[in-house]
């Protein structure tokens, strides 16, 4: 099938007919006429690369109520993903050429995005020996992204061994920052309200001190550093710090980290419960200042579903984690185009240009430009909508946004060519022999 | 009042009120018939996840002074230790029948989960939760100092607050719900608190708390307060480094022999409280515990009759309805 | 019960102050005759104000009898009935009065109940309860400045001050110097 969008705004700049021919974006131009093509009306309506996700959770294999890769994969496409990169921390854990290409081929059957696997860093996120990181990088999953989401590689002498080793294989360490002595039995973030609510605090600390190691660590070897949901202002510094010096570190900020904060606690709500936790305003004002100067390069969802029963509870019984794919451009343009911190361009940067070279995913993230392969997103800056978790594609309702209204809906998703989202719903997948 | 779940909520008419009804309650308590036919037929469940045999006969005690029916439900050795969910607990008290809850939990926010949830629709009563708060100790606590002032005053305690009384809360702040709980009402009755601790126990971001804060509890006893409590300290924080050792903590910041001969000489009047139970020879000697200044067995007391107040509030009274006569 | 409504509403006065005094007194000789003398006899004021209207009976009482050793302060207590009512459940919360009972105690005595208005009689029916826990008198009697019917036990006053005939969808307003400032009783319509 060929596609004929008519007169879109191309990240915002230019407003354009797009003809997308074969997965390929054929032809750009005005009055731009196909017989063969169906058209889609974008008048008024923003167009970008597909959206590509650094961190996100699919729960498959292992926990296959929570999520799967075919749910999160829908999720993604509605919320305007062609990539995503699914986090190593299954049951079994990814640390094998073996789970990488499961999850890689369940990601291929579904057909609605691109899935990534990220491989471990260590063998059962274990911090003790490193996975078999040659072997993911060279399996068809083709892994370029290694984790212990979830954990952090603590041990410096490993962490410097696994920035070295992935060398070899043009690999990058996306490292979650979280001292873990410094958080033991924490449940948010340390500071006034949780002195109020007498709860044992997260300080922010625990993950600058890891990323200021981890920094020096990749200067000295030379090595790709990723920094996972970057959540302080202190982190923010460090970051920008690093950068300046000309260590390769690229950052990441998750939608929740820009908007919520601690306050929300107060609710003893669960659904704010979150790994890292939900910092102070100054933080989150940093983190948007860090992300409109470049010093945080990519939005990650740290898309983390849960089932309700893990939610429904009290709080220190509570799993960590929010929902995010199907809000996370919203939130961007709350936060960060309505600001007037970014343009579209911007948006085009942080979640898909960048976000793909992190990933080192070639067909991704690319230019809107003809001969281009058409992953597109549409999305409607005009629109306002509430959130309702029940609506949403995800197994998980544990979104943090459950009834707030937000700006801007995403309307159409091709991904290689094939419209995976049109008029805002989920359309078909893409067949495994397009 | 609803549910009775934080002190930082109560307004000072509320906090009065329950202070009010509980003096007549402790004067029930006096009497040949102690017991008051106000809540007969009703069932208080005590839902105790956390061990506490004081504060669970303490309400025991109150409710079956106002002849309710009590429902002990204790986590150990049931269906809660085997997984079953804060949900699922509190839908099978409802299907018991039960018209109030009194709630222990280990963490904090726990009460105020059951009573913002659709799980139950009941009165909820915080018995302490985590860190958080233990509302009825910090009434009682007020409870105690005002009836005290009163009769050294020679005036009737009803509809006071606490103004300008000048309080010092002494010890493991960090991980104390007491103290939070005593500062926010301690505040709103007007009194002036003091939080005395080594800077390894008192919270991160408690600068900002409505207190004056001090590491040395030899000047704040000098200059003179109206009250020291004194909260426990666990032996076992010693070992995550809060403290080098019992001893040395109970040389700063114990209320020992020495401090209360200080006390004595300069014949001040400073009253000692503890919640209870207390550690003798760590954050209260011996002598500190048992001389005229200490109130700990009228609080002990007080808190039958602060938590009679509490859930009689609770459970008598519907806002929307006049009362025919 | 009395009307705390601060908006003055419309009201026909049905007695005055002078008239209160009036019937007061009439109660108190009723009283002394019932009980042929002032022997046992204690004086218990329902809060809050049938309180002062066992003070004003106690002293007409002593001041009637031969007997000038009388202290009619020590023939008067009050009992709180708050915890013994039958709509806690329903109605508003309300901060118990304290109960003070003269320093002969009830054991054994006469004790006249006083109330400002005897209406459903579940006031009443609480305040047996109460009294019960409290020591167990040898005659109970019943002393009420206006009866306005309606009663919903069968409960009825030894001694009234004033029937008086109303609607339900009225209400019955008792102002004492006491409390109020003023004396009268009146009854007034509510929308």
């Amino acid at each position: 099938m060929n596609y004929l969008i008519r007169d879109a705004n191309i990240l915002g700049e230019q407003r354009a007919d797009v003809l997308i021919r074969d997965g390929v974006i054929a032809q750009i131009g005005t009055e731009l006429s196909a017989e063969d093509a169906t058209v889609v009306e974008a008048a008024g309506q923003i167009l970008l690369p597909g959206l590509v996700d650094t961190h996100t959770h699919l729960r498959e294999p292992g926990r296959e109520d929570a999520e799967t890769v075919l749910t999160g994969s829908q999720a993604a496409a509605k919320g305007g993903y062609t990539a995503v990169h699914a986090m190593a921390n299954s049951t079994p854990v990814a640390d094998t050429a073996g789970v990488v290409e499961q999850v890689y081929e369940l990601g291929r059957k579904a057909g609605w995005v691109d899935v990534r696997p990220v491989g471990a860093v260590t063998v059962g996120l274990a911090g003790e020996q490193l996975s078999e990181i040659g072997a993911m990088a060279d399996s068809r999953a083709a892994v370029r992204m290694f984790s212990d989401d979830g954990i952090c590689v603590s041990d410096p002498l490993l962490m410097r061994r696994a920035l070295e080793y992935v060398k070899a294989f043009d690999g990058v360490i996306a490292q979650h920052a979280q001292e873990p002595r410094l958080t033991e039995g924490a449940q948010m973030n340390e500071g006034e309200t949780s002195a109020e609510l007498g709860m044992p605090g997260w300080p922010a600390v625990a993950e600058e001190s890891i990323i200021a190691r981890d920094v020096l660590l990749a200067e000295h070897v030379d090595a790709r550093l990723h920094v996972c949901h970057v959540s302080t202002a202190g982190s923010v510094e460090i970051i920008r710090w690093a950068k300046a010096r000309g260590i390769k570190v690229t950052a990441e900020v998750t939608p929740h980290h820009l908007l919520l904060t601690d306050e929300k606690v107060k609710t003893f709500d669960p659904v704010y419960k979150v790994n890292p936790p939900l910092r102070r305003n100054e933080d989150v004002l940093a983190l948007r200042a860090g992300v409109a100067d470049g010093t945080i390069d990519v939005i990650g969802t740290d898309h983390a579903p849960h089932p309700s029963e893990s939610k429904d509870c009290e709080w220190a019984q509570a799993a960590m984690g929010m929902t995010g794919l199907e809000t996370a451009l919203s939130i961007v343009q709350h936060t960060l185009v309505e600001t007037g911190l970014l343009s579209w361009a911007d948006v085009a940067r942080i979640t898909s240009t960048v976000p793909a070279q992190i990933g080192r995913l070639s067909d991704q993230g690319r230019p809107i430009a003809e001969g281009e392969p058409a992953n597109l997103t549409l999305v409607d800056p005009e629109a306002r909508w509430i959130v309702d978790p029940f609506a949403m594609a995800t197994k998980g309702r544990n979104s943090p946004f459950a009834g707030m209204e937000l700006p801007g809906a995403v309307r159409a998703t091709f991904f290689h060519g094939h419209p995976t989202v049109l008029d805002g719903e989920l359309a078909s997948a893409r067949s495994i022999d397009a | 009042m609803k549910h009775l779940i934080s002190t930082r909520d109560l307004s000072r008419a509320e906090a009065i009120q329950i202070l009010d009804v509980a003096e007549e309650m402790r004067e029930a308590g006096t009497r040949e018939v102690k017991k008051l036919p106000a809540l007969r037929g009703r069932t208080v469940v005590n839902l105790f996840f956390e061990d506490s045999t004081r504060t669970r006969i303490s309400f025991e005690a109150a409710a079956k002074r106002l002849s309710a029916d009590v429902i002990n439900f204790s986590a150990k050795g049931s269906s809660v230790s085997k997984g079953e969910s804060l949900k699922d607990t509190a839908q099978t008290l409802l299907a018991i029948g039960a018209d109030a809850v009194v709630i222990r939990h280990p963490a904090s926010g726990a009460p105020a989960r059951l009573a913002a949830t659709d799980w139950i629709d009941l009165p909820i009563v915080n018995a302490g939760d985590g860190m958080h708060e233990h509302p009825t100790q910090a009434l009682l606590d007020a409870f105690t100092l005002r009836r005290q002032l009163a009769l050294r005053e020679n005036v009737s305690p009803l509809g006071r607050g606490l103004d300008g009384l000048k309080v010092a809360i002494v010890g493991d702040i960090l991980h104390s719900r007491v103290a939070r709980s005593n500062l926010w009402l301690l505040r709103t009755l007007g009194a002036e608190v003091t939080m005395v601790a080594p800077p390894t126990l008192l919270p991160v971001g408690s600068g900002t708390w409505p207190c004056t804060i001090s590491y040395d509890l030899d000047s704040v006893l000098n200059a003179g307060v109206d009250a020291v409590m004194m909260l426990r300290v666990q032996g076992e924080r010693m070992k995550a480094a809060y403290f080098p050792n019992p001893r040395e903590y109970s040389r700063y910041w114990g209320l020992d022999d020495a401090r209360l001969g200080r006390l004595n000489a300069a014949g001040m009047d400073t009253l000692i409280l503890h919640p209870g139970p207390m550690n003798r020879g760590l954050e209260i000697s011996s002598a500190a515990a048992d001389s005229d200044r200490a109130l700990v067995l009228e609080q002990v007391t007080n808190g039958v009759a602060v938590r009679m107040a509490s859930l009689y509030l609770l459970l008598s009274g519907d806002l929307t309805k006049e009362s025919s006569l | 019960m009395t009307d705390e409504a601060s908006q003055p509403v419309p009201a026909r006065t049905v007695l005055s102050g002078d008239d209160i005094e009036r019937v007061l007194t009439r109660i108190a000789f009723e009283i002394i005759e019932a009980n042929k003398g002032t022997e046992d006899l204690v004086l218990l004021g329902i809060p809050s104000r049938g309180f002062p209207l066992a003070r004003r009976l106690a002293d007409r009482i002593a001041a009637a009898s031969k007997d000038e050793s009388i202290d009619p302060a020590a023939l008067v207590g009050q009992l709180d009935v708050t915890m013994y009512r039958d709509d806690l459940r329903h109605s508003t919360a309300r901060t118990p009065s304290p109960t003070k009972l003269p320093s002969g105690g009830i054991e054994g005595k006469v004790v006249v109940l006083v109330d400002d208005v005897l209406y459903s009689g579940r006031t009443i029916r609480a305040a047996l309860d109460a009294l019960a826990d409290w020591g167990r008198p040898k005659i109970v009697r019943l002393a009420v400045l206006v009866d306005r019917g309606h009663r919903e036990l069968p409960i009825r006053a030894d001694h009234v001050g004033k029937n008086l005939p109303t609607a339900k969808s009225e209400k019955v307003r008792v102002r004492l110097a006491e409390i109020d400032g003023m004396n009268d009783v009146s009854i007034e319509a509510i929308a």
